[in-house]
């Protein structure tokens, strides 16, 4: 890299102040954390707050401990990704395979939209219950729960984002002699990656909302099912354990995603 | 004398919308030779592009009839290629598959056909940016690139809608030059749509003028310049441009 090497003095004074904004905003924010922990945990010990129901940092590390010796903690949380990855998996390709049919046949599109958009909008969460009657108690069920949250959603932002394709990109398809399928696959679909990937980055979210909503009707597992049975027994350390747990879940499915899509972007 | 390339009869064509219909071409005749250069200028918003559209058969005359080498358009075997305003290279694609996009989707891809498109891609100079990626292009070279994808399904008849119009202009009168001397060379039959008089002038054999919309032929101007060589930047200096210039901006500004 030769611009390092002759890099001016000015340069170096901006990356440098660069690097130092990016290590303050870093360090305040472990700070935030920190201060955060270290407050909840006096006050729970001064007795300022009653730590049995508002537990305190040391109490959700020994729950954890407990339960990652007794290997439950692996099991639930392991059930409760599993359940979310194979959810996500299905909303991704259902998502895309629908939305690419609605966009091959667009009287289907306006024959289905108003169905569409109100299951989008009808809270999933009033859905499960009737998903535990129908499908029983088990785990396709809350694979289903969480498939529902997100796919209607997926299907009609992927749906909109097919049909903003550059009409003339469409045209130069026409102008080639091409059909509607090289227009899928050679225009609409290609240049729909990066929806595609942004789309996926709220459905993980989604899929995990979907997914905890079901364990905590119809499971004996996963952490939803901990936060209420926990909530029940009033065991509040595990309570707020599985909600950290869940809260580290959530950013490592996103974080998966958003390096997929910086490699994509990368790329280009 | 053979029968012309493109005979154009008669055509007429309106757009249809909820709130009535909007004529866009009323009874267009012209006819092309093989061979020939053949420029459309009109006002903007006139119709030309309708009427390349309905050369290259994507849409429909709803009164007369086109035919290309005696025949109707759409038995017609011979292969119209279509140059549109923008170049509309994928980004997701390096410049060598940009190119091969309409071998790829008419099946043609055969390793002949990849010879040709070497070829093209060394003698215009984009040998080296096969593997880049559109955007490290300039305007020209991307202008360039879409035309060697338009030539490399070896093209009877070429279509050219305004394809400098999104060039500044030092950029375009190059650009314009080095299309016009790629297609003089590669002995296309063209026609070219554009609202530049001069960029008419400069290229064509004969000048086609529209009238306001819904368009009709106003008149044919058969443009002979007076210049050794003649490539589309030396023709600016000849010394009747002037007059064509003068010529065509009176028709096109002639209540009509």
């Amino acid at each position: 890299m030769a611009e390092i090497t002759s890099m001016s003095r000015g340069q170096k004074n901006y990356l440098q102040k660069l690097r130092r904004d990016s290590q303050i905003v870093r360090l305040i924010r472990i700070l935030i954390f920190l201060v955060f922990l270290a407050l909840w945990e006096g006050s729970a010990r001064l007795g300022l707050i009653d730590s049995f129901i508002f537990s305190s940092p040391s109490q959700v590390v020994m729950a954890m401990y407990h339960m990652i010796l007794d290997g439950t903690l692996a099991v639930h949380t392991g059930v409760t990704i599993w359940e979310t990855i194979a959810s996500f998996a299905l909303v991704t390709v259902f998502g895309v395979a629908i939305a690419v049919l609605l966009w091959c046949f667009p009287k289907l599109s306006s024959i289905l939209e108003p169905y569409l958009v109100v299951l989008n909008s009808l809270p999933k969460s009033a859905l499960a219950p009737l998903l535990i009657v129908w499908l029983g108690s088990n785990i396709k069920t809350i694979i289903v729960a969480g498939l529902s949250v997100a796919i209607f959603g997926a299907i009609l932002n992927l749906y909109t984002g097919f049909c903003g394709t550059d009409p003339d990109k469409l045209k130069l398809i026409s102008t080639l002699r091409g059909t509607k399928k090289d227009a899928l696959f050679k225009v609409v679909l290609p240049s729909s990656v990066p929806l595609i990937l942004s789309i996926m980055k709220v459905n993980i979210g989604l899929c995990l909302i979907g997914v905890v909503i079901g364990e905590m009707i119809g499971s004996k597992r996963g952490l939803g099912y901990l936060i209420i049975y926990s909530s029940q027994v009033f065991k509040l350390d595990t309570m707020i354990m599985s909600i950290v747990i869940l809260c580290i879940i959530a950013a490592v499915l996103y974080s998966l995603i958003n390096v997929a899509e910086k490699k994509y972007r990368k790329h280009f | 004398m053979d029968t012309p390339l493109l005979e154009v009869k008669d055509v007429s064509y309106a757009y249809h919308t909820k709130s009535g219909e909007t004529p866009a071409l009323s009874h267009i005749s012209f006819s092309v030779e093989k061979g020939e250069f053949l420029a459309i200028v009109g006002p903007s918003g006139c119709g030309k592009s309708t009427l390349l559209d309905m050369l290259c058969g994507l849409l429909t005359p709803e009164e007369g009839e086109i035919l290309l080498n005696g025949k109707p358009l759409s038995e017609s075997v011979t292969n119209i290629g279509y140059m549109l305003q923008k170049d509309h290279l994928f980004e997701w694609r390096t410049i060598y598959s940009n190119v091969l996009l309409g071998l790829e989707i008419q099946k043609k891809n055969s390793p002949n056909a990849r010879e040709k498109v070497n070829h093209l891609l060394a003698d215009y100079g984009l040998d080296k940016f096969r593997e880049s990626r559109p955007s490290q292009l300039s305007g020209g070279m991307r202008q360039r690139a879409a035309l060697i994808r338009t030539l490399a399904l070896e093209p009877d008849l070429l279509l050219l809608d305004e394809p400098f119009s999104a060039l500044d202009y030092q950029t375009r009168l190059s650009v314009g030059d080095d299309i016009g001397k790629i297609i003089k060379r590669e002995e296309k039959t063209a026609i070219l749509v554009t609202h530049d008089i001069s960029e008419a002038i400069s290229m064509a054999d004969r000048v086609i003028i529209l009238g306001k919309r819904p368009a009709a032929i106003k008149k044919i101007i058969p443009i002979v310049l007076t210049i050794d060589n003649r490539t589309p930047f030396t023709s600016r200096s000849a010394p009747e441009f002037k007059n064509y210039f003068n010529e065509i901006w009176k028709e096109l500004n002639h209540n009509g």
